[in-house]
């Protein structure tokens, strides 16, 4: 270092931040953009700039630089691709040292990688496509509180996904009304309700109120059909402080469920309330409300399998992940791609499902994936196909909308998720055969029959905005 | 609101598959099959209806690790069964990959359905 001498003035980025030949270590922090530069920037440079931008570079030589080993610190560009089907984007794969982030700060990893960068004026777009966590990290990281094999010993539930509700209408209920709503789902056999997302504390029902009627019903709906029930109780609050006295107070009356809205709240108040509940033993259902806002433009923005990998990291037990089949936008296969990131302790690279590196999870509980919006008995076949056992299907109107009632409408998916369970372990092809097992199971159920016949003929075929990029690795440009 | 149908008082349940009519000895054939395909180990518990509430049931005998016979699997069910009329008796799937019980249902549900 000492051969260094301080030369003031701007250097192209390039020059130290684009490294072709660099073998990334186990321990880097690894990520990829979707960069479009501004016309005549090189792709090396823009990416250079993109790797500059969230570590150690800032646009002029300082002289301060000289004081430590920026060789060691940088981040650096290794690899750029082209995009498939798309000219002017390509990808931009960058390391990073992981002695640049403090240990179990997802915070201080986005305010790195998603930090001032997405401004830079050199790029006229970028999104954050895939980060792969170094195992080294992650066991720094608390991650889910419970996990998805703590919750099915909690609940005594096997081999079956669990079955949940929204209860609306979202706004304007009293406390008593709506813990009728949720008596009634619970009776009838779900084994969650659910808190719309922009429930907290209005002046039409206050958040006390609420959890002492939905608790009633809970703990009454259990005793009647011997089953263990739950309702995710928002706590979502304007403050951290007031957010763990809704805490408290959940658990106090003996929910085994609590809710947050990781994205809205932010990861500083969703980590702080995993580790509340880890040490409390209650489970943590996640919400994803702005998750769109940030993932739904292909071009620009942070796509949803960085923030399903970072929700794991910073903890919940559960997390949305669209439905594939509902009202909301996913693609299927990249659908798969990120419930595999939330459950499964290894995930392979695969392109097919947009996922760019392997992530090795190490002991981590996993995040069971809640497919909710949309959603109703005809699509259950479907969902039991693509998201197996160690899920939470959730049916809002496809239960309260059922024309006999909460309760019917309740027993009416629960008919047709055992139904689609026992058949799939009997080997037949659920989702072909859907229509002959559901109307097989309806023969013994009214109350599904009559779902079948007052949804028959709602279908939800418009096509995703954002899709994968398609096709496997592709030409490395750089190579 | 004549074409409604009232729901009725709450039954008690008993979990996966307990909202199907029950079984019949083919389809929990086919259930047992399952099981063994899945590589799990089955085991049987049982308990009294008034302590169903509990994590844990009593278990019967041990776990059958590693059996692949569905005959002797319902042989031990049913004489899990005889020699407790009065309990519910339910048939595990253990799943050492994971765990947990790949699958848990009830098989003989005292005073039936």
């Amino acid at each position: 270092m000492s051969s260094k001498t301080y030369q003031a003035g701007v250097k192209e980025y390039r020059k130290m931040y684009w490294t072709p030949d660099y073998v990334p270590l186990d321990t880097d922090l690894l990520a990829v953009f979707k960069v479009v530069a501004q016309a005549g920037v090189p792709r090396e440079e823009a990416a250079a700039a993109v790797a500059a931008e969230s570590s150690t570079g800032t646009w002029t030589t300082v002289w301060t630089d000289l004081l430590t080993d920026l060789e060691y610190y940088k981040g650096r560009a290794y690899r750029i691709e082209a995009v498939p089907g798309d000219a002017n984007a390509f990808y931009a794969f960058i390391a990073y040292p992981i002695d640049l982030f403090e240990e179990g700060s997802v915070v201080n990893v986005l305010t790195s990688l998603v930090g001032n960068v997405f401004g830079f004026k050199a790029i006229r777009s970028l999104r954050l496509e895939d980060i792969r966590f170094p195992l080294a990290y992650v066991k720094t990281c608390g991650g889910p509180p419970n996990g998805i094999q703590l919750e099915r010993d909690r609940l005594n539930k096997y081999g079956r996904s669990l079955l949940g509700c929204t209860i609306k209408p979202k706004l304007g209920l009293s406390a008593k009304n709506y813990g009728r709503a949720v008596y009634e789902c619970l009776r009838g056999g779900l084994d969650f309700t659910k808190d719309d997302e922009n429930i907290n504390s209005q002046p039409f029902m206050r958040w006390q109120h609420r959890f002492e009627f939905v608790m009633e019903a809970v703990q009454k709906a259990e005793m009647e059909t011997g089953e263990r029930k739950g309702h995710y109780l928002n706590v979502t609050a304007p403050t951290p402080e007031e957010m763990y006295k809704r805490a408290e107070f959940a658990k106090s009356l003996g929910a085994p469920i609590i809710m947050h809205d990781f994205l809205t709240a932010g990861f500083t108040a969703n980590t702080g309330l995993a580790n509340w509940c880890r040490e409390n033993g209650v489970l943590l259902h996640i919400h994803r409300a702005m998750h769109a806002v940030l993932d739904r433009n292909p071009m620009h923005g942070i796509h949803f399998r960085v923030l399903t990998k970072c929700l794991r990291l910073s903890g919940g037990d559960h997390l949305h992940s669209g439905t594939v089949v509902g009202k909301l936008e996913g693609d299927r296969e990249a659908t798969i791609g990120w419930i595999d990131l939330m459950r499964e302790p290894f995930v392979p690279e695969n392109r097919g499902r947009g996922i760019f590196f392997d992530q090795d999870w190490g002991a981590m509980p996993g995040v069971m994936p809640v497919a909710s919006g949309g959603i109703h008995v005809w699509h259950m076949p479907a969902l039991v196909s693509i998201f197996g056992d160690d899920s939470c299907l959730q049916f809002g109107g496809g239960t309260l909308g059922h024309p006999w009632g909460n309760a019917a409408g309740a027993h009416a998916n629960r008919v047709a998720l055992e139904a689609c369970v026992e058949a799939r372990n009997q080997g037949r092809p659920v989702e072909r055969e859907g229509r002959e097992i559901l109307s097989e199971a309806a023969q013994h159920s009214p109350e599904l029959k009559i779902a079948m016949e007052t949804w028959k003929e709602i279908k939800f075929e418009f096509d995703t905005v954002d899709k994968l990029d398609a096709g496997p690795a592709l030409r490395v440009v750089n190579a | 609101m004549s074409d409604v149908m009232a729901y009725k008082p709450t039954e008690r349940r008993g979990e996966t598959f307990s909202y199907l009519p029950a079984m019949t000895p083919d389809r929990l054939r086919r259930q047992i099959t399952y099981l063994i395909a899945m590589n799990w180990n089955p085991a049987i518990e049982y308990t009294e209806p008034e302590k169903a509430q509990s994590s844990f049931w009593y278990l019967w005998k041990l776990p059958f690790f590693g059996e692949k016979s569905v005959d002797r699997i319902l042989t031990e069910l049913e004489a899990c069964h005889r020699a407790n009329p009065g309990c519910h008796v339910r048939l595990i799937g253990y799943d050492n990959y994971t765990q947990s019980q790949g699958t848990a249902f009830i098989v003989f549900r005292a005073g039936g359905r």
